[in-house]
């Protein structure tokens, strides 16, 4: 088996046990190139079909691109799609920096979804390479009831035995791509010939290498038009993936914060 | 050739808090140029504003909480390459509490590193990560004695201290692949071999990882597919898992553990593959149809007809206790083990291994972070192998009140395998009537039904027995019922009063409701004086072979003094009437199975004995 069939293999059984597992798991999409490898590889998993309901929490910021892409394949993947709406950035904590408020919103926003929905699982894309909060993840994480996430004391995560049983009010996060890089996450889109959003691809030495809303989402320099000269880049880049959003850097602890309280 | 496919080999990095595991990955880190840009000046940044000296392991402790303690508080996964190929590091945390992080990172590994202090020493903590180590089955270990620069880069220093180690990992049955002295904060030996020094002639840390190779899952070994789940999206029933080990073709033949359906493989299925495969090796996650509709469902095994997984419901493991709450002889845990799910009941420790010394204790109970070998029982059959011959379908986790509480390895050294048993005994059994036979009760049961009829006089001690019998029974997993005076003339024999046909009715009654009881798999312990031994033959009768007699002996001048219902004095005074041992004959059995004696053994005494004889009689 060669690496990218070894990560798929991996990403298929995590989703596989969220099914035989959780009675209401729900997809995160958030439209990016992670999530459209999570739908991607869910449907490997279960041949052909996205048993889940897949559900895009929206901040109504997000590029044209992306909401043109979203509409498109939510119908040709004949997706069980569901939209929700973010609440007002005033509700969010005003001690938090200003970006950071910002997609506190989407946290809101899943709130809201999870209660409304009553799921008791959500797949979400992340990946321990991104950022060094995420670096410490578990597959299955459990949330407690107001979403947030106790890093402190997580289950221990064995021989590929995940925690699935959950005492009441607790839900818990499935990540299927934690194992994943940026690069392989590339060279798969590429060999499964999976549909990516043009904003990826340089225009005008610029190219955005992880998207989220458009007023906090920076694009960074680059000459990358294609995914061949995607992997290439990434093969030699030192630049961290998630430089061009705002809100991972506005103190040294913006993001854990964000973790912590329930963003993904 | 470099291998930058993206394939990785991951490595954990164990050994006691303050050795220097977070520093040595930083460097690491640094000296492959592997610290993305501008990492280096936010270090040193970070390292000022702090007021500290520079911090290599700033790099790592990404959290707030973590960088304030200095402490490690979970696994962190790091990435970096050498010329040869790509690494990911997974950093263990070395304090105590935090194991259950380590076992978390460390199972993920195809080697280690075992980080030592040169000036400490071996200390509790590196011996119980080596041990660690052992039971999650990494075999590929390097020792790095740190801190060099702390003795003087002292040759004899660096020989003591390897020479320790090498006899702990020994005992562990791990040989070391090298054992290096670092100094990790100045880079020595990491990425080149170091000028301070030079008596050391070996490879430096960057060369030795260059050197592990990765653990696969075993394409050689025979096939082990765990059922994952059925499907049933559109036309086809397809059967998925992923492949613990060995391979599998359409056509072949296949056999489901422990259901011991045969069929036939029809198809291998996959979505969006350039072209419909035929077969698939270890590690894959497949579908499959079958050739005929057989009931499956999630937790059989896959096997070959030719190789199968062992059949048991009674299994040693060798394991790790990771919870507050200690593990305790009679409790129940849920068992994971591939993806079947099932209740065991803690049968017996066998011993509590003190990981600091590889020492051994009888114990009660285990506690937070020992290691002990525990005997389980399973209510039902279960497919599973010895972990040396198929890892994936030989290790586990006990869950209890939602947690994960321990992992372990299945040791089957000294216990059957039951397929055997089960396969004879299946050829031999004839008709009985009921589709479910004895034999597959008694096989799901671990044990066969039968009825222990206790006779003896009154306040001989038969219904304290029994009851302490049945806890004791109960708590090993076995099904066990008692029927005795309060639960039986309430209900089924309400219609009966005293007197001598009277009595004999009741025992009549009791005898065949044991026998019923007896024939559904329970275990049932009788416990009434039933003085008459025509009665006692007929209860036999109805049970068959399955009936023993005990008799619970005591001198009647034993029993009118316990006088626990004050029965005798009322017989004495003639209140009343018809009284056994008084004005009625007890006829003592003449060939009882078992005799305990009351008044001359201890409760626990006398439990023991029966404990022993049940086990001997009726377990399988």
């Amino acid at each position: 088996m060669s690496h990218l069939d070894e990560l798929e293999a991996e990403s298929v059984y995590v989703l596989r046990e969220a099914f035989a597992k959780l009675e209401r798991p729900a997809i995160l999409w958030s439209l990016g190139k992670d999530s459209n490898v999570v739908l991607w590889l869910t449907r490997k998993a279960f041949f052909g079909h996205v048993p889940f309901p897949v559900m895009h929490v929206d901040t109504g910021k997000k590029f044209k691109e992306m909401y043109a892409f979203r509409d498109r394949y939510a119908k040709e993947w004949n997706l069980n799609f569901i939209r929700e709406e973010c609440p007002p950035v005033e509700m969010t904590d005003p001690t938090l920096p200003p970006a950071a408020r910002s997609a506190a919103r989407k946290t809101l926003g899943l709130k809201a979804a999870l209660a409304k929905h009553q799921f008791t699982g959500l797949v979400a894309g992340i990946r321990r390479d991104e950022e060094a909060i995420r670096a410490k993840e578990r597959y299955f994480s459990p949330r407690s009831e107001d979403g947030s996430w106790n890093l402190k004391d997580q289950p221990p995560e064995v021989f590929e035995q995940y925690m699935t049983s959950f005492p009441p009010g607790v839900h818990v996060r499935i990540h299927p791509l934690l194992h994943w890089t940026e690069l392989d996450i590339w060279r798969y889109t590429k060999r499964e010939n999976i549909p990516a959003i043009d904003l990826y691809f340089a225009k005008n030495g610029m190219r955005y290498r992880s998207l989220g809303d458009e007023d906090i989402t920076k694009p960074v320099p680059s000459t990358a038009s294609t995914i061949d000269e995607i992997i290439a880049e990434l093969e030699t880049t030192k630049v961290a993936e998630r430089s061009g959003r705002a809100m991972d850097h506005e103190a040294e602890d913006s993001f854990e914060r964000l973790r912590a309280t329930g963003y993904l | 050739m470099p291998d930058h496919s993206g394939q990785k080999l991951a490595i954990v990095i164990v050994g006691s808090v303050d050795h220097g595991k977070s520093t040595l990955i930083g460097r690491l880190l640094h000296d492959t140029g592997s610290l993305p840009e501008g990492k280096f000046e936010a270090l040193q940044a970070m390292s000022t504003k702090r007021g500290m000296p520079f911090e290599w392991a700033f790099a790592l402790d990404a959290m707030q909480a973590e960088r304030d303690q200095g402490i490690t508080i979970d696994t962190a996964r790091i990435r970096f390459a050498t010329r040869k190929r790509d690494y990911i590091i997974i950093d263990a945390p070395g304090h105590r509490e935090f194991l259950k992080n380590m076992v978390t990172g460390a199972s993920a590994a195809d080697a280690a590193l075992l980080l030592v202090d040169a000036e400490e020493g071996v200390r509790e903590q590196s011996r119980r990560h080596a041990y660690v180590l052992h039971l999650l089955g990494i075999r590929q270990v390097a020792v790095l004695v740190n801190k060099m620069d702390l003795v003087g880069f002292d040759a004899d220093r660096f020989g003591k201290v390897a020479e320790a180690i090498r006899g702990n990992l020994n005992a562990l049955d791990i040989e070391p692949t090298h054992i290096i002295p670092i100094a990790a904060r100045d880079g020595d030996n990491l990425a080149t071999k170091s000028q301070r020094m030079l008596w050391y002639q070996g490879p430096a840390v960057v060369d030795v990882l260059d050197e592990f190779h990765p653990r696969t899952r075993g394409i050689e070994a025979p096939l082990r597919l765990p059922v994952q789940d059925v499907y049933k999206f559109d036309q086809r029933r397809i059967i998925a898992g992923r492949i613990e080990s060995g391979r599998l073709e359409a056509g072949q033949q296949i056999l489901f553990s422990p259901s011991g359906k045969v069929v036939k493989i029809a198809s291998v299925e996959a979505w969006n593959v350039p072209e419909p495969p035929t077969s698939a090796v270890a590690g894959a996650a497949v579908g499959i149809t079958l050739d005929e509709q057989v009931f499956v469902e999630r937790g059989e095994i896959i096997s070959h007809v030719e190789n199968p997984p062992v059949l048991t419901n009674v299994f040693r493991g060798k394991l790790f206790w990771l919870s507050k709450k200690p593990l305790e002889v009679g409790r129940s845990y849920t068992l994971k083990l591939a993806t079947v799910e099932a209740p065991v009941v803690v049968e017996k420790i066998e011993k509590v291994i003190d990981t600091t010394d590889l020492g051994e204790r009888q114990m009660e109970r285990v506690e937070r972070d020992e290691a002990a070998e525990v005997i389980f029982r399973s209510t039902r059959m279960l497919a599973l192998d010895e972990y040396r011959s198929v890892p994936g379908t030989g290790r586990f986790v006990l869950v209890d009140d939602y947690l994960t509480v321990a992992a372990g390895l299945v040791s089957m050294e000294g216990y059957p395998d039951q397929r055997r048993q089960l396969a004879v005994k299946a050829t031999n059994v004839h008709a009985v009537g009921h589709a479910v036979t004895r034999e597959a009760r008694t096989l799901r049961n671990g044990h066969a039904g039968g009825v222990l009829w206790l006779t003896g006089l009154s306040g001989a001690g038969k219904s304290t027995l029994a009851l302490a019998l049945e806890r004791e029974l109960f708590a090993k997993g076995w099904h066990v019922y008692v029927l005795d005076g309060d639960n039986v003339r309430s209900g089924l024999n309400r219609d009966l009063g005293f007197g001598p046909e009277d009595r004999a009715e009741n025992i009549r009654r009791i005898g065949e409701v044991a026998a019923l009881f007896a024939d559904a798999g329970f275990l049932v312990v009788t416990s009434f004086i039933s003085p008459y031994r025509t009665d006692r033959q007929r209860a036999r009768e109805a049970a068959g072979e399955r009936f023993r007699e005990i008799y619970v002996k005591a001198s009647l001048e034993a029993c009118e003094a316990r006088d626990p219902k004050g029965l005798y004095r009322k017989a004495r005074s003639g209140a009343i009437t018809d009284f056994t041992g008084i004005q009625a004959p007890y006829e003592e059995p003449e060939h009882p199975d078992v005799i305990v004696e009351t008044d001359r053994q201890s409760e626990a005494e006398c439990i023991e004995v029966l404990m022993n004889f049940v086990r001997q009689q009726f377990a399988i």
